[in-house]
């Protein structure tokens, strides 16, 4: 009989992510004073840089907007047993649709232009993950291997298509040219402007309101369908899943479809929402960030929304750190996002014990 | 609590007690496995420790073999006080434990598993040569002939057993727990290791027997133990009790030993099996050419030792596993060449209780009402167009908990904090529910408390009654004799022969078990 340390929800869920994220900064603030730097300073300047002016909290809530995609994309997948560790590739890759998308289309009404995009984003995400559901539901080979590998794939892949096909003519930088008018999700200063309201832009755009769907949908998806049900059956128990009639193939490949999909509409935010063209390597790691975001947010969407707006200011006000900071640059920051996702990842049991001896064993289950 | 009576002295041994255990406390969070438990074992005496899943047995003897830490307490090796925090500390205090699950390397000869965690230096051939010798020795002492250089994955499970107490042996243990030891024996090998267990004992080992079959205490001990709820609540001589008391220790109460039904009334045949066959992934036949009927209104019970097939069996007829040959007809129509799964099986009305309950019956991470539709997650009124309904999956939990008392009656709380006996209860409420015409149920009271094994013997009888079929796998022969109105025997992947449940015997089952052909004609 093993003992676990189970812990009541509001310091599951609260206090724990809240002390694993405080040992993260405790130990960033060392390595801040080792270099020189005064923690105290660097934090202020952190959260200012991400939530001090208008502009800052739009960079912020662009960049979480990324993550609740990736994030929900390794979230769905977990439920159902798997570790899809290909985010980024499958979001390189979703890009790819919504961009072509933008260069074909970009001349029609953005009411038609914008839904091909994020339809073109899934369908293209999901393709991408289908290779390696497929492969694990029908010859077993492991899906943490053959996504990381698929991400290698996207990477040259892509690279390949913006340097030799879809570069824009007599221009040196991997990039595609720009969409057309059609294929830009608004920005929210701009419709804010619209109703009269003034906000500082930033590429903070309409397609977090489809990350909030997003959200909803996934927690209703799971938790509130059958497919859902099932999904979580395979994830948690297979052999149950068998008994029970579920095929825990075809679960699978639902599974790494929805999981691809979501990881898709990341190229709608970057894309559509800020870059307006394909370039080099957009999704900048949010693939994995993902895996961090759902790790601290239990899989939850509501914690998958609170773990991408902890990263997305993380970000942001990381670059704003090292932008005020002579001796912290992009490096340290990264060091810092990493300490993060192992305190909150990795170690995120490292206080369970002490938190739960500390809140008294009284509260645990009765056994019946 | 009963004071702890002096224990029983063979002639000619000393008066400290081989292992003495005082007021030993262990919290596992909010549950309170052992409270104060005092027990005193003699030298030389073979002594049962009886109690329902969950008393707090296995607890204790992980306590004693250094698996955990007592909370408080204190133990006594031969008077003497001892600090047990890992199990290299119990070895070296003269403990040995032959554990449930065998704790064998398959691909090591028997000779590298004894020397496991012993092997007496750097280079393996000395201490091989060496480990030879002694266990030549020990195996003469105690007849205990195993062939040394045999792979132990290749021993039948009897072997396998006394490779574990030959290593505990051989670790020197003066002491020897012996967790469940029958539950993977033919009759015939647990009266061979009874026979072995006393032979130890007149050399002057020590024996703990942890079990709850109260017929093995009756049978082997001198001296027994019964704990309820974490507590000893009974000491005695062994000849000074009887099998209904220890019962009713066990349980706090009464308890009614034998299945209470009236006589089958066959119907008509409502499942058919013709010549099944199933393989396994390598592609060896562990059901072979299997043919019985089964009728509405009656009870078959398949009795067998673990591992002889009864396993794909059950798994072939609910859609589990796909027959490699033969047929299985429902009410005249062919399952197994038509690829009908698990789920369109329960459609037409075939319902299943799996032998393993937590890796097959429930997902343990749920709650008990999301288990309580698992199989039926695609039913009305559970689900409606795609999307689940939580209030119709409560309330039907909550009526399933009432009408099998499934205690506590909540429906939010994970199915893992529930007994095992109420989880059993709540799997069966929901493969019984639907009304199925054929139940399946695979070791019905495995790891289940006796209060709940009467209610489920009931309720097993209660459907037949109803005119349903049902197929009991079972390993315990007393449940399979007491239930069923007629016995099929499987060994070697066969049925080796047919008895009337009215008309069996242990010994004709058990040799029919053992792969004598012929017990009883019919």
């Amino acid at each position: 009989m093993k003992a676990d340390f189970r812990l009541p929800a509001w310091a599951e869920y609260g206090l724990l992510p809240l002390v694993n994220l405080c040992a993260a900064l405790l130990i960033s603030g060392v390595v801040i004073r080792l270099i020189g730097e005064s923690p105290w300073q660097a934090l202020k300047l952190m959260v200012a840089g991400a939530f001090g002016a208008q502009d800052s909290i739009g960079y912020t809530l662009f960049y979480a907007t990324d993550f609740v995609f990736t994030g929900l994309a390794v979230a769905v997948a977990i439920h159902a047993g798997l570790f899809n560790i290909g985010g980024e590739g499958q979001a390189y890759i979703g890009g790819l649709g919504v961009g072509l998308v933008g260069l074909g289309f970009g001349s029609w009404s953005p009411w038609i232009v914008v839904p091909m995009g994020i339809a073109a984003g899934c369908f293209f995400g999901a393709a991408w993950a289908f290779v390696p559901a497929w492969l694990q539901a029908r010859r077993g080979s492991h899906i943490v291997i053959t996504t990381i590998m698929s991400n290698f794939i996207a990477s040259a892949l892509m690279t390949y298509l913006l340097v030799n096909v879809l570069i824009k003519p007599g221009q040196q930088s991997p990039e595609s040219r720009e969409f057309g008018p059609g294929a830009a999700m608004p920005a929210v200063h701009e419709v804010l402007a619209k109703i009269g309201i003034t906000f500082a832009p930033s590429p903070f755009n309409l397609a977090s309101l489809l990350a909030l769907g997003a959200c909803l949908l996934v927690w209703v998806f799971i938790w509130r369908t059958r497919w859902g049900y099932a999904l979580r059956v395979v994830g948690q128990n297979p052999r149950a899943a068998v008994y029970a009639g579920i095929s825990p193939e075809r679960t699978i490949l639902v599974a790494m479809l929805i999981s691809g999909g979501l990881a898709g509409c990341l190229g709608v935010n970057e894309l559509m929402g800020s870059e307006h063209r394909i370039l080099l390597d957009f999704p900048g790691g949010a693939g994995f960030v993902g895996i961090a975001v759902a790790l601290m947010g239990r899989n939850h969407p509501v914690g998958i929304l609170a773990a991408s707006l902890l990263f997305g200011a993380l970000y942001q006000g990381g670059s704003q750190l090292s932008f005020d900071m002579p001796h912290v640059n992009r490096d340290m920051v990264i060091l810092i996002q990493g300490l993060v996702i192992l305190f909150c990842g990795a170690l995120e049991n490292v206080f369970r014990r002490p938190l739960a001896a500390l809140l008294g064993a009284g509260r645990g289950e009765t056994r019946a | 609590m009963e004071p702890v009576s002096p224990a029983p002295q063979a002639p000619g041994v000393p008066v400290s007690p081989a292992l003495e255990l005082r007021r030993i406390d262990k919290r596992f969070g909010a549950v309170h496995a052992n409270r104060g438990v005092s027990m005193s074992v003699s030298r030389g005496s073979i002594h049962g420790l009886i109690g329902e899943n969950g008393a707090g047995k296995s607890t204790l003897m992980n306590i004693v073999y250094g698996f955990h830490r007592a909370d408080s307490g204190e133990i006594l090796v031969d008077g003497r006080p001892v600090d047990l925090g890992r199990p290299r500390d119990s070895i070296e205090a003269g403990i040995g434990m032959v554990h449930q699950h065998f704790m064998l390397v398959h691909r090591f000869t028997v000779l590298e598993n004894v020397i496991l965690g012993a092997e007496g230096g750097r280079r393996l051939g000395a201490g091989l040569a060496a480990a030879r010798a002694a266990l030549e020795r020990l195996g003469r002492d105690y007849g205990l002939d195993v062939p040394l250089d045999a792979e132990a994955g290749h021993l039948p499970v009897g072997m396998q057993q006394r490779v574990e107490v030959l290593k505990a042996l051989h670790h020197q243990a003066k002491i020897l727990i012996l967790d469940e030891p029958t539950a993977v024996l033919t009759p015939a090998e647990a009266d061979q290791l009874f026979r072995m267990l006393r032979l130890l004992r007149d050399q002057g080992k020590t024996v703990i027997l942890v079990t709850h079959k109260l017929r093995e205490i009756m049978a082997v001990t001198d001296h027994v133990t019964v704990m309820r709820h974490g507590a000893v609540v009974h000491e005695t001589l062994t000849r000074d009790t009887s099998p209904r008391e220890l019962a009713e220790q066990m349980v706090g109460r009464a308890v009614v030993l034998k299945v209470e039904k009236g006589p089958a009334r066959p119907g008509p045949i409502l499942l058919e099996v013709k010549d099944l066959e199933v393989r396994d992934r390598l592609n060896v036949a562990r059901v072979k050419r299997v043919s019985f009927d089964l009728r509405a209104g009656e009870i078959v019970g398949v009795a067998g030792v673990s591992g002889n097939g009864q396993s794909e069996l059950l798994e072939a007829l609910s859609g589990i596993r796909a027959p490699s040959a033969g047929q299985i007809l429902l009410n005249g129509r062919d399952l197994a060449g038509g690829r009908v799964g698990a789920g369109a099986r329960r459609g037409l009305g075939i319902a299943h209780v799996p032998e393993d309950r937590l890796g097959m019956g429930v997902v343990e991470s749920f709650s008990a009402e999301d288990n309580s539709i698992l199989g039926y997650h695609d039913r009305r009124p559970f689900e409606r167009g795609g999307f689940m309904s939580r209030r119709a999956i409560r309330a039907d939990c909550e009526h399933k908990m009432g009408d099998y008392d499934v205690r506590p009656p909540n429906p939010g709380l994970r199915i893992t904090a529930f007994s095992g006996g109420n989880q059993q209860k709540l799997v069966l409420a929901r493969e019984i529910d639907r009304n199925p015409s054929v139940l399946l149920v695979g070791q019905p009271t495995r790891g289940v408390d006796i209060g709940a094994i009467e209610f489920i013997h009931r309720r097993l009888v209660a459907l037949r009654d109803s005119g349903k079929a049902v197929l009991v796998v079972s390993v315990e022969l007393d449940e399979i004799m007491g239930l069923s109105d007629r016995i099929l025997v499987m060994a070697g992947g066969e049925i080796v022969g047919e008895v009337s449940g009215s008309g069996a015997t242990e010994e004709a089952l058990g040799l029919l078990m053992a792969g004598v052909r012929g017990g009883e004609p019919r």
